[in-house]
């Protein structure tokens, strides 16, 4: 609401200010401002203990030990095999996508300026908005079907590393810009091989970052489903390490396809992987604010 | 040949940590490329995303122009969702092999990806905006480091997860206490009566475009947040030694100032409601061929339809609805880069802070 034009000097003499409101409106106003500001938290955080409390809600009352060491069958069964998946697939995605954005940070970070620097920075950037059904969609046209290689972890490894590398990408640039100058001057001044001097020094210091980074990149790997339905394909057997033609299970494929299924024994399995998934992601987190809170106290002690 | 003559003795050991890589033997120009060796392998590495990027527009683009071809500029006007007679002998047009009697029309999931994600920026820009200013200007340090938490693990939480809370328990919620009130009440007049209508079971435009909402509201809050704490503190302290309270403050200093990065974040919001598939996949009601009438109906977005409808178009025999599946991938891709460019270039225009990619913090 535009205020109007400042009034006269009787303004003031009648107790009201410049634009003629009474000193009240602007104390009221504030209560109000920040009235909605609080409102908002409120909102932002209630849909999530909504999402918590519905997926425990669901799971713990049909939870069964045996859904950990037990493989899903027609009908029910349990989730040894899609665990298992999962854990192959963050693994790989961990060391794919770990060296491949680590690398590309410490470039971003120690030679890429100027304009080339922007156009990489950004292109990483933008393909982490790619939505992540398109990724899988390439991944399904270009490694499944033009390389032969059908439903298979590769397929799968690939198309999920393009989907997290930038995030360790701009997690490790952001760490390594952290660290001082004064060290690098201080290791080239030594004589230090430029190698030796980002393994021993530069790495050294910002190594929480890029380890926080990494366990974002890791808990997106846990929970993403769309790139993997048409790369890794679904199997209820046990995974195996063969990279290709060989397709694997894993936990959000369980929850995609079991939600309404008509039978209770895989409805209760999607609420399991559900709070599989979720208690994943949330120790995934805890860890990284634990790194983050840790280093930091190390640092105000030097 | 190893004839060593008494004045070529070996050189005494140097000190381990000046010594590079691989010793301190070899031509210059082997010395020089080994100096070179971590710029050149992290270079290589540093250029992959580009590449991605770059294959797969080429891949989409070349698996899709039978496509393009054959559904033509009125593919963005159509309606339809006809994938043909799969018992007839495939017919040839124009070079383009496609089942007898096909027709698929772009319009109504277009309208749908854009009406859920416009649903969801109404609710969570304003939304965002309110909580990241509590937490910049106005809450304890440790309340705000909680509510930094909750942004992280709702930007965790897989969007499947939302999709099963959103199917099983927040669209049912919204159709049986909510939805009914506003169906109700709002006049029947143009534009007004789209909120009319038989409010369905929660399966919908409404139930996805707010589902879309509190997973996009972490990327909105957590750039707006670090926008916020970028505005310098001598304008702040300047306008309350004019007499402004904190309200005022942040109303009328810090808000304007990042204002162009404001949109800036909306816009990355936009960019992901763009293109989430699963949440949405599993509340949209699976509608193909019509554009939404009302808030409640069924309707389905380009990511979840190529998501769902993938399976059955392998079983296509010609390809062409594998490859009418690629333009749509394609329009989405090319509509979600347009959007993050545009929202990275507004933010960086107010400030130089590290952005969040993907889905934030």
């Amino acid at each position: 609401m535009a205020a109007q034009a400042p009034q006269t000097r009787s303004n003031l003499s009648e107790g009201l200010d410049l634009y003629g409101r009474p000193p009240w409106s602007r104390a009221a106003g504030s209560y109000l401002g920040w009235g909605l500001c609080l409102l908002a938290v409120i909102i932002v955080a209630a849909p999530l203990v909504s999402v918590l409390w519905g997926v425990i809600g669901r799971a713990l009352p049909v939870w069964h030990w045996s859904v950990l060491t037990e493989p899903t069958t027609a009908t029910g069964g349990g989730l040894e095999n899609e665990i298992l998946g999962t854990l192959v697939i963050v693994a790989g995605v961990g060391i794919l996508a770990g060296f491949v954005g680590i690398l590309s940070g410490v470039y971003l970070a120690e030679y890429a300026n100027g304009t080339f620097g922007a156009v990489l920075r950004g292109a990483s950037e933008v393909l982490a908005g790619i939505p992540s059904i398109v990724l899988g969609y390439v991944g399904y046209i270009a490694l499944v079907i033009a390389f032969h290689w059908q439903y298979s972890l590769a397929a799968a490894l690939i198309t999920l590393s393009a989907l997290t590398v930038p995030y360790i990408s701009k997690a490790t640039e952001s760490a390594l810009r952290q660290v001082p100058t004064s060290y690098r001057e201080g290791a080239d001044a030594l004589g230090m091989a430029p190698l030796r001097s980002l393994s021993r020094i530069t790495m050294k210091a910002a190594l929480p970052g890029i380890t926080t980074g990494w366990l974002v990149a890791l808990a997106i790997a846990v929970g993403e489903t769309a790139p993997l339905l048409y790369t890794a394909g679904f199997s209820e057997s046990l995974p195996t390490l063969h990279l290709t033609h060989a397709p694997i299970g894993y936990l959000t494929y369980t929850v995609w396809t079991f939600y309404n299924s008509p039978f209770k024994g895989q409805q209760d399995l999607s609420y399991d992987a559900a709070l599989i998934l979720v208690v994943i992601v949330l120790v995934l987190i805890v860890a990284s604010r634990l790194i983050v809170s840790l280093t930091q106290r190390n640092t105000e002690k030097n | 040949m190893t004839i060593t003559t008494p004045d070529q003795v070996p050189p005494p050991p140097l000190d381990p940590i000046s010594v590079p890589l691989g010793g301190t033997g070899g031509t210059p120009f082997l010395r020089r490329g080994k100096e070179k060796l971590p710029q050149v392998v992290s270079g290589i590495t540093a250029l992959l995303p580009l590449a991605a990027l770059l294959a797969i527009v080429a891949v989409l683009f070349w698996k899709a122009y039978p496509a393009i071809k054959y559904n033509g500029f009125g593919f963005f006007v159509r309606t339809t969702w006809r994938p043909g007679s799969t018992y007839a002998n495939p017919v040839k047009t124009g070079g383009v092999l496609h089942p007898l009697d096909v027709s698929y029309g772009a319009l109504p999931l277009i309208a749908g990806t854009l009406e859920s994600s416009v649903i969801a920026l109404a609710v969570a820009v304003p939304v965002s905006i309110g909580t990241a200013l509590a937490v910049v200007e106005k809450l304890p340090r440790r309340i705000s480091y909680a509510a930094g938490l909750f942004l992280e693990v709702i930007a965790g939480i897989p969007s499947v997860v939302f999709g099963l809370w959103g199917a099983l328990t927040f669209g049912p919620v919204l159709a049986r206490d909510f939805s009914p009130l506003i169906a109700k009440h709002m006049p029947d007049v143009p534009v007004l009566d789209f909120f009319r209508g038989n409010v369905g079971y929660g399966e919908g435009l409404l139930t996805s475009g707010l589902v879309l909402a509190v997973m996009i509201v972490p990327i909105v809050a957590a750039t707006t947040r670090d926008l916020l704490r970028s505005v310098p503190r001598l304008p702040k302290e300047g306008a309350m030694a004019l007499g402004m309270n904190d309200w005022e403050v942040a109303r009328k200093v810090s808000l304007p100032w990042v204002r162009a990065g404001i949109i800036g974040a909306a816009v990355l919001g936009l960019a992901r409601a763009l293109g989430e598939t699963i949440a949405v996949a599993m509340v949209s009601g699976s509608i193909l061929g019509t554009v939404p009438p009302n808030l409640y109906e069924g309707f389905s977005t380009i990511s979840a339809a190529i998501v769902q409808q993938l399976d059955g178009a392998l079983n296509d025999g010609t390809g062409f609805e594998v490859r009418t599946l690629a333009e749509f991938a394609l329009i989405l891709a090319v509509i979600t880069l347009l959007t993050n460019v545009a929202a990275r270039l507004l933010v960086r225009k107010v400030a130089s802070t590290a952005l969040p990619v993907g889905r934030g913090v």
